[in-house]
């Protein structure tokens, strides 16, 4: 084993939180390593059309995201089953290589509230204790939308979302999102355009009495300069957001942002093909000590020594990092006992797909963030959930993202699936239909969870992470409430076919849902009911961090990239500021 | 006159107006340390897009992989699924059959990114692909199958019998009414060869299939002409046919 030289920090993943800390780190003068398991990506060098615009390569064979065959789960929906390897890539998309899932996102990003962020004690005070089912193990998060607030503004500003504010201070704005909480100022940019489908439902969602609004996303709707000096183009409606990387730097991530920033300070160093195995503490197990990780070229074994050891992975990998380091206690379900593993959460929703004679739509015409929504069955604190019977909520609206026809050809029910007559209807109706999709919270549940799998092995001989998930009743009445929702509005719409949208009843590891994979090393109050404290610091070994969505303890319907960046920056400014000058608990509990 | 020296000025004119205002990719380019440079030449295939098939639009045809008998119920099967009519020629005139034998020779085929360690089970449909074979070697064994069953229930193969024939066995495959004689699940192995279907028709044309990009022009998908910025307000709610541009075309 090769002994690298010591740094004050080092950091497991080069994706945005990675890039984040990275920065603020380097910038405060602290030496930082920055190891990322898969290899280097520039816009200038990879995301280069044509190569870009290849949706076989990309969108279908997924050549930014995990190979399976180096790393991959098991999976089965309950604890009775034989987890079995997710062996192609389906459900959710694990990227890799320098800039993470910032390379390949759509870029939606939201800001979480109270009623996210005290998510227990609210549902509580308005309906009841008795309202919350046993085995759902929801709990205040420990930190307020108050403390995030300004972190949520910096990292809009850093990664350049467009969007249309619709509460600045408490002051209410009209054709923005009327729910979400007060925000000292509005996007860096203005929205993206709607697109004649998002034009459409709007119409007829403002007339049933709902209140759209843009969705906000880092795809730039003009060309900007972000506080750093970091340049964007102007998004070019290209629809090859999702999956594929963008080459006129029309998409906020970290490669082009926080990562480049970084690299401009002689502390820090990115060191890319470092795939990192374990977390090494000292004979008391209460400090890390530094990380074992992999030279994937050289096949070397190398020792990273650092004075303080944070995890910036995908969440479900810095859950796999901290089982396979055995920090903590693997959560066992049947006992209740243990937090690593805990609260594993995921994302359900609803789809009806609407086609219009008269109407011509262009799927292709696209951004990985276009389409306007409605908030008032999520954000909506007013939203009564009592004859409906769950916790959490949708947001719905258009979701065409890029009209790429391997992957987009609609055509009415009852379509044969072949020959003539399917070729008929997919060129009449390839531009002439859109849909309308909910996103939907998940609520833990006692008996979804991670741990690892006793017998299949990842290409280093590591045991696999096993994934235990299912739908409980919570999602079921949740994801038809929602497909409800989108059948009446798009019955209102008038199309001329319509496949209405179901609900969702299991987990299935085969259709493409979402990758918003949370929870497994949860963030709380006391080292009781948290891996970690608010500011990401592990409760029992306080050089040790994490970041990313593995710290929340149950799913949003929005998408989790807003909170992870605002946690990482809140984390940054307490360990530069606090802790590097006496190490040692931020949090006493 | 060389070919270079008229490709380069059209090749950038042509990256020029489709990047368009947005400004050229090397704007942020990301300087790398001196260690992850050092790792840039061998970076591992799991993060390099798959590499696109030598055969580009109008190269020879030939057959890599596939052998005589598959090759016959490929090009039979392909014409059945995209028969010609007034939308488009036949599977085999739009290159399907090539699309079938790159894909299976080429990485995809022999199990990249496919998870094949054992122990192997059924499992549950949500668990997914559970069988320990490379997309070729399922293919491979299911047309060694499916093509016995025919022989045995129609006394003659797939690719000679009319289309009412064909329909009905390709039905019952999808349904998983057929038990292939060699114990291939019926209904992965069919629906791998429609996934494989779906993507020879609407992939590039550098793969083979979508030849002179005829299922892009049936659909009205303009492939990598995607500079819409403009486009987005002008032809809102009219209709847009542009001749559509592949990657070969930019290349």
């Amino acid at each position: 084993m090769k002994t690298m030289k010591e740094v004050d920090v080092v950091l497991v993943g080069g994706g945005w939180t990675g890039g984040i800390l990275g920065k603020e780190f380097s910038e405060a003068g602290m030496t930082v390593v920055c190891l990322e398991r898969g290899g280097p990506q520039s816009s200038s060098e990879d995301f280069t059309v044509p190569r870009m615009r290849d949706e076989l390569a990309l969108g279908q064979r997924h050549a930014m995201m995990v190979n399976t065959v180096d790393n991959t789960e098991t999976i089965r929906n309950d604890v009775k089953q034989t987890a079995l390897p997710y062996r192609r890539l389906g459900s959710y998309l694990m990227g890799t290589g320098v800039g993470g899932a910032s390379t390949h996102w759509n870029g939606h990003t939201w800001r979480w509230d109270d009623s996210e962020l005290k998510i227990r004690s609210r549902y509580e005070e308005k309906y009841g204790r008795k309202y919350i089912p046993e085995d759902m193990t929801i709990q205040d998060w420990g930190v307020t939308y108050a403390e995030l607030e300004k972190y949520y503004d910096k990292f809009e500003k850093v990664a350049g979302i467009s969007g249309k504010a619709g509460n600045i201070k408490g002051r209410k704005v009209a054709g923005g999102n009327v729910y979400e909480a007060p925000r000292s100022s509005d996007y860096p940019l203005p929205p993206l355009q709607p697109g004649l489908a998002g034009e459409l439902f709007s119409e007829t969602a403002q007339k049933m009495g709902y209140h759209p609004f843009p969705r906000p996303t880092a795809n730039t709707s003009q060309s900007y300069t972000n506080p750093d000096g970091a340049k964007f183009g102007e998004c070019q409606y290209c629809g090859h957001c999702e999956r594929f990387g963008c080459e006129a730097n029309a998409k906020g991530g970290a490669h082009m942002t926080v990562l480049p920033a970084a690299l401009k300070q002689k502390t820090f160093e990115l060191r890319a093909n470092s795939w990192v195995t374990r977390v090494e503490r000292d004979k008391s197990g209460r400090k890390a000590t530094g990380v074992t990780y992999l030279n994937t070229i050289t096949g070397e074994e190398c020792f990273q020594p650092a004075k303080m050891v944070v995890l910036c992975a995908y969440g479900m990998n810095n859950v796999h990092l901290m089982l396979a380091s055995g920090v903590g206690t693997p959560y066992d379900p049947v006992s209740g006992k243990g937090l690593i593993g805990k609260n594993y959460c995921y994302q359900t929703g609803a789809a009806a797909m609407l086609f219009f004679e008269d109407k011509h739509f262009h799927p292709y015409m696209a951004a990985g963030g276009m389409g306007m929504l409605i908030d008032d069955f999520h954000a909506n604190w007013d939203f009564d959930r009592t004859p409906h019977g769950f916790i959490g909520g949708s947001i719905i609206g258009t979701a065409m993202y890029g009209g790429r026809p391997i992957q987009w050809r609609p055509v009415p029910a009852g379509t044969p699936a072949w020959g003539s007559k399917w070729k008929e209807e997919t060129a009449k109706w390839y531009d002439q239909s859109m849909n309308i999709a909910a996103s939907g919270s998940v609520m833990p549940n006692r008996y979804n969870y991670l741990d690892l799998d006793p017998t299949y092995r990842n290409r280093f001989g590591m045991p696999l992470m096993r994934m235990t998930f299912d739908y409980k009743d919570n999602e079921r009445k949740l994801s038809a409430h929602a497909a409800d929702v989108i059948n009446r509005i798009a019955t209102a719409m008038n199309p001329t076919h319509l496949t209405r949208a179901a609900g969702r009843t299991n987990w299935s590891s085969v259709p493409y849902q979402s990758t918003h994979n949370t929870g497994g090393t949860i963030m709380g109050t006391n080292p009781g009911n948290s891996v970690t404290n608010k500011y990401g610091q592990v409760w029992e070994v306080d050089n040790l961090f994490i970041t990313g969505a593995s710290l929340f303890p149950h799913n949003s319907a929005y998408n989790p990239t807003g909170p992870v960046a605002a946690l990482a920056y809140m984390a940054a400014d307490m360990i530069k500021n606090v802790y590097v000058k006496n190490p040692g608990k931020l949090i006493d509990a | 006159m060389s070919d270079t020296t008229e490709k380069t000025p059209r090749r950038a004119f042509l990256i020029k107006s489709l990047v368009g205002a947005a400004g050229a990719a090397g704007a942020a380019a990301m300087p790398l340390s001196a260690a992850a440079q050092a790792a840039a030449p061998a970076m591992p295939a799991a993060t390099t897009p798959a590499a696109a098939p030598a055969a580009a639009a109008g190269a020879a045809a030939g057959y890599e992989w596939l052998r005589p008998g598959e090759q016959a119920f490929v090009e039979a099967l392909v014409n059945h699924l995209c028969p010609a009519d007034k939308l488009s020629p036949g599977g085999v005139d739009m290159g399907l059959n090539i699309f079938f034998d790159r894909s299976l020779a080429g990485a995809w085929g022999q199990g990249d990114r496919l998870y094949l360690q054992g122990p192997f089970a059924k499992g549950t449909p949500s668990q997914g692909y559970q069988l320990g074979m490379t997309p070729a070697a399922l293919f491979r064994a299911g047309t060694e199958g499916f093509t016995e069953y025919v022989f045995s229930t129609e006394g003659k193969g797939f690719d000679v019998l009319p289309a009412e024939a064909r329909e009905t066995l390709l039905k019952d495959l999808q349904a998983g009414k057929i038990a292939l004689p060699n114990g291939v699940p019926s209904q992965p192995y069919f629906a791998q060869l429609l996934q494989m279907f779906y993507e020879g028709m609407f992939a590039d044309p550098i793969y083979g299939g979508n030849r002179d990009k005829m299922a892009w022009k049936m659909i009205g998908y303009p492939g990598v002409n995607t500079t819409n910025k403009l486009n987005i307000v002008k032809f809102r709610n009219k209709p847009y046919r542009p001749q559509p541009m592949g990657i070969a075309d930019l290349s």
